[in-house]
């Protein structure tokens, strides 16, 4: 199972964020925990200045804006 | 160039719905048409050029340009990123946190931080398509001037006592480099992704705006405005910035209202002061900063903005009347 954490504020965007990643996940068949981290001590931690931001199994894979779904995809599959 | 949206407002207001032209309504209805259709086409089309070359430019790559520079050219170099660089505002906390923890000063950052949401390239263009060029260059300027006298004080008064003290203790992880597709068809993607995104979040800002900007101009008297809003009535500025400040929207929806406000002959001092009051300060922004900001930084940033736009629209009019 893989730990998708999505860093933001709680902004619309953040939410918007983990529901594509939710969506993509059920429609991929693939098993996700999806976590909201908003305690900005934490997204600071991961380096990440724009957000949101996708972290993947402790991995960053994205900053700053809604992903792609595309990318989506690609993070889910690898 | 610009001539074929008023050509689609014409054809809109007249033949469409039948309007007898120098009506009220036909006025409001064609500007209305005119400036949806005009300012959805260069929104569409800036926002995707800029988006070809987006990769050079994020918050991120703003950091490191910035970082390690003297203070001279950090105020310089912030209020001309700030003004190219687009983000969304409610990634304001990490962004100051992350520039102050990459050793740049307190002031060079909230430089960064008063021009990106005042002068973007979004409006730029729209503000010359619709006002002219040496209206644009005046408003650029005023609001980079804006921005860097404002970090300048602030470095001044030593604000940075005034930074939340957990800020300081923060450790920022290293800034890691997202993979990003440089082909040509990878950033036509993005640009596109780009043009969608920033469309889908500012599009009701742009047709209140608008829809603001075609009351004003068909159903509101111009006598209204001279008597009360003219450049000899000493409170029509700061009025203008009071009223500016609870209000909030995109620099690219008030550009309508203040097409407007100038069509109805109120100087132009009056109405960039007002513009940027809109822009600038909104509850929402005061409420995240806060975050990060005591409360005697925070009321120093509103207050010195509100004095700053007033100052600016007096010498506005002044200059150009």
């Amino acid at each position: 199972m893989k730990i998708v954490k999505v860093l933001g504020s709680g902004c619309k965007n953040c939410v918007t964020t983990a529901k594509l990643i939710e969506e993509k996940a059920a429609a991929l068949g693939v098993a996700v925990q999806v976590e909201k981290v908003t305690d900005i001590a934490a997204i600071m931690g991961y380096g990440v200045m724009s957000t949101p931001g996708v972290v993947v199994d402790e991995k960053v894979v994205h900053a700053g804006g809604i992903p792609k779904p595309e990318a989506i995809a690609k993070w889910l599959a690898a | 160039m610009f001539e074929v949206f008023t050509l689609l407002a014409d054809w809109a207001a007249y033949r469409l719905l039948g309007l007898t032209p120098a009506t009220k309504l036909a006025d409001a209805v064609h500007f209305f048409v005119e400036d949806t259709s005009k300012i959805f086409v260069l929104l569409a089309v800036i926002v995707f050029v800029m988006g070809l070359f987006r990769t050079l430019l994020s918050p991120e790559k703003v950091r490191g340009y910035i970082e390690g520079r003297s203070r001279g050219v950090g105020y310089g170099l912030a209020a001309v990123l700030g003004a190219v660089t687009p983000f969304c505002s409610c990634s304001s906390v990490p962004l100051f946190i992350g520039f102050l923890e990459g050793g740049i000063p307190v002031g060079v950052t909230m430089v960064f931080l008063i021009t990106s949401p005042l002068v973007n390239e979004v409006a730029v263009v729209i503000l010359a398509s619709i006002m002219g060029w040496k209206l644009t260059a005046i408003y650029v300027a005023t609001g980079m001037g804006i921005g860097i006298v404002g970090g300048v004080l602030i470095d001044r008064l030593r604000m940075e006592r005034y930074v939340e003290d957990y800020v300081w203790k923060i450790r920022m992880g290293a800034v890691v480099r997202t993979e990003t597709d440089t082909s040509l068809s990878g950033r036509i993607r993005y640009a596109w992704g780009e043009v969608t995104d920033i469309v889908g979040r500012i599009w009701l800002y742009v047709i209140v705006g608008i829809a603001i900007g075609a009351a004003l101009h068909g159903y509101v008297p111009q006598e209204l405005f001279t008597e009360y809003a003219s450049a000899d009535n000493p409170f029509a500025v700061p009025v203008a910035v009071l009223m500016g400040l609870p209000l909030y929207s995109n620099a690219t929806g008030v550009i309508p209202v203040a097409e407007a406000l100038l069509a109805k002959a109120v100087p132009i001092g009056t109405v960039i002061a007002f513009m940027m009051s809109v822009v600038a300060i909104s509850p929402p922004e005061f409420i995240m900063l806060r975050k990060v900001l005591k409360l005697q930084m925070l009321a120093f940033f509103g207050g010195f903005l509100t004095i700053a736009f007033v100052l600016v629209g007096y010498l506005l009019n002044i200059l150009f009347t």
